[in-house]
């Protein structure tokens, strides 16, 4: 299995070397990433080309990594019901940059592309219709992204004196517990009570 | 509707017409749970059909990044509640894939057989409540007397109707009582006749196929184009089932026919989740007698996995090691992976990035449904109103998996 994918690997580097700048196999699966500039050439390029004939994109998410300075990677999960094998590509880029919609090779990318602006705030350019697609109508931030608290910034209830629904400010009336089970010596980031002075020796 | 500003007489022929736009939903029954669509009509026929889902969003994949591996198992059951252990499957399988864990036979044969039970169950809801929205009312009646009993299998094995728990990472929860394994293979005699019951009342019955036949069809480019999978794909005629191209667990030992469409329409899905409960149900007959010669554990006992509760008693290290399970959970090494079943509404994929921590940094859901549900416009568009409910009934929508 992993040969096949390292062949292929190397096939697809060899012939497309302007988009991928590195590719490796782990856990018996093809990781490529690729140079966001000519991602959508490279989508139509995989999807035409008869030894990879990834044909169908299954998924298409982000991952948000905060404290590198290229915050999200942008991935696709391709599968070839004809080769019978699957690749990932991951596409790194800022927070501030856009990435080409893929959605004229792959049409099913359109609500991918869609979640994936609702939820991390990537701007998809020549997408015919980036609205948000998951959350509220009207809804402001970006849920996915780790700077998003979990309890979100408003709560509905429905007022009965208004006779609607009606928008708030969270207000808990216990503090959400975040707690953290990781083991001080497992790299806890906390200090442990009475350890205080411990760290200004 | 009325494009009749300034006009009075009906024969000048100079009529404005303007499309009508209708709101199907949210809660429409036809609509299987809370979908709004948004339709664009001519008359009677569907112009244009914008789907508006996330009225069931719950944020599954943040609350996910804030919890342990072991506390996010239970969030899977809640996605397609309509056959909860096969998404949970899904989920092991990425920890065990990262972890590199075996899981033991008799746990991978009992996988196999809830799995199976899972696929009777889904299809079984589809298929007769797909009949009730073209006009059917007896078949759901009689489907969910088989569910409600299937049901009892699933509390039997692990305590809870709906939302089981019972797949953990490297096996399942609890073995199976032996009589219970004889319960099930004596339903699984019996279901074949119940199936012939509704096949008698449906598969030639004039109402239904008027409804069905030709509508709702999709060829092998828009399979494509669309990532569809499961039941979906197979109607167009591409022979794609993960448990035989990409076997998982030991679906590789069971003898099993995956049925294929010809015309892509809805009645070509109903008479093959007809034919993938009768494959189920033979699966299901395998795997019991496989199950009555593996004996053994059924979760491979380790690191991710709680001790046995007798060692507890007599080991401190077991009683340790089953609080640290419990509260800070296990840690799963740093990397990537993505696992995917053949739930039975078509490919369940989870896409897990772990940092060697015992939470995910972050986990994808990957719902069938929701590739199918985003073709509704192009599949929809040229059809009448009321096959609107048809083919969202055997596109096989469920909102706990498509709204996360």
């Amino acid at each position: 299995m992993s040969e096949a994918l390292n062949e292929l690997g190397a096939l697809i580097e060899a012939k497309r070397p302007d988009c991928v700048r590195a590719w490796d196999v782990s856990h018996d699966e093809l990781n490529i990433d690729v140079a966001p500039s000519n991602i959508v050439d490279f989508m139509d390029f995989l999807k035409t080309e008869p030894t990879c004939k990834f044909t169908s994109l299954i998924d298409l998410t982000a991952v948000d990594y905060p404290e590198r300075t290229k915050r999200f990677d942008v991935v696709y999960h391709l599968l070839s019901m004809h080769q019978n094998q699957r690749v990932r590509l991951r596409v790194s880029i800022r927070q501030d940059d856009t990435i080409a919609s893929i959605t004229s090779v792959h049409p099913g990318a359109d609500w991918f592309e869609r979640e994936t602006f609702d939820m991390f705030g990537i701007l998809f350019t020549g997408h015919p219709d980036l609205r948000r697609l998951l959350t509220d109508y009207g809804f402001r931030g970006y849920p996915l992204r780790k700077d998003f608290p979990t309890t979100g910034y408003t709560e509905v209830r429905y007022d009965e004196e208004q006779k609607r629904v009606v928008y708030e400010p969270v207000s808990l009336t216990q503090e959400y517990r975040q707690f953290d089970f990781m083991s001080p010596w497992e790299g806890a980031e906390y200090i442990l009570p009475g350890d205080e002075k411990e760290g200004a020796k | 509707m009325d494009g009749s500003k300034g006009f009075d007489d009906a024969k000048t022929g100079e009529q404005k017409i303007r499309n009508f736009n209708l709101n199907f939903g949210p809660q429409h029954p036809a609509a299987h749970g809370v979908l709004r669509l948004v339709l664009e009509l001519d008359g009677e026929i569907v112009e244009r059909c914008d789907p508006h889902v996330g009225l069931l969003h719950r944020g599954t994949e943040k609350l996910m990044e804030s919890r342990t591996y072991l506390q996010n198992l239970p969030y899977f059951d809640r996605l397609d509640y309509v056959a909860p252990m096969n998404q949970e499957h899904a989920w092991c399988l990425a920890i065990e894939k990262l972890t590199g864990t075996v899981v033991p036979r008799r746990g991978q044969l009992i996988r196999v057989l809830y799995s199976e039970i899972g696929r009777v169950l889904n299809h079984l809801m589809n298929v007769t409540t797909q009949a009730m929205d073209v006009g059917a009312l007896t078949p759901p009646l009689w489907g969910f007397e088989e569910r409600e009993k299937l049901m009892i299998f699933y509390e039997r094995a692990c305590g809870a109707r709906l939302h089981a728990a019972y797949f953990r990472p490297g096996g399942v929860h609890q073995d199976l009582p032996d009589a219970l394994l004889d319960d099930i293979e004596e339903w699984a005699l019996e279901f074949p006749a119940r199936m012939d019951d509704i096949d008698g009342l449906l598969t030639e019955n004039r109402i239904f196929k008027q409804r069905n036949v030709d509508i709702g069809v999709v060829d092998a480019k828009m399979v494509q184009e669309f990532g569809f999978s499961g039941v979906m794909a197979r109607s167009a005629g591409l022979a794609w089932d993960l448990r035989r191209a990409q076997p998982y667990e030991c679906y590789d030992e069971f003898e099993f026919q995956v049925p294929i469409g010809k015309n892509g329409d809805c009645y070509d899905r109903y008479l093959m989740r007809m034919e993938e409960m009768r494959q189920s149900t033979s699966i299901i007959r395998q795997a019991i007698v496989k199950l009555r010669e593996a004996t053994g554990d059924v979760i491979a006992r380790g690191k991710i996995t709680p001790p046995k509760r007798g060692d507890m008693k007599t080991s401190m290290e077991s009683l340790i090691h089953h609080f640290k399970l419990y509260t800070e959970g296990f840690h799963v090494p740093a990397g990537e992976v993505y696992a995917a079943v053949e739930a039975p509404k078509g490919e369940f994929g989870v896409y897990l990035v772990a940092d060697g921590s015992n939470k995910p940094y972050r986990a994808k859901i990957r719902a069938p449904g929701y590739a199918h549900l985003q073709a509704m416009d192009t599949i929809a568009t040229g059809h009448q109103l009321a096959d609107v409910a048809a083919i969202i009934g055997t596109m096989d929508i469920v909102f706990g998996e498509i709204d996360r």
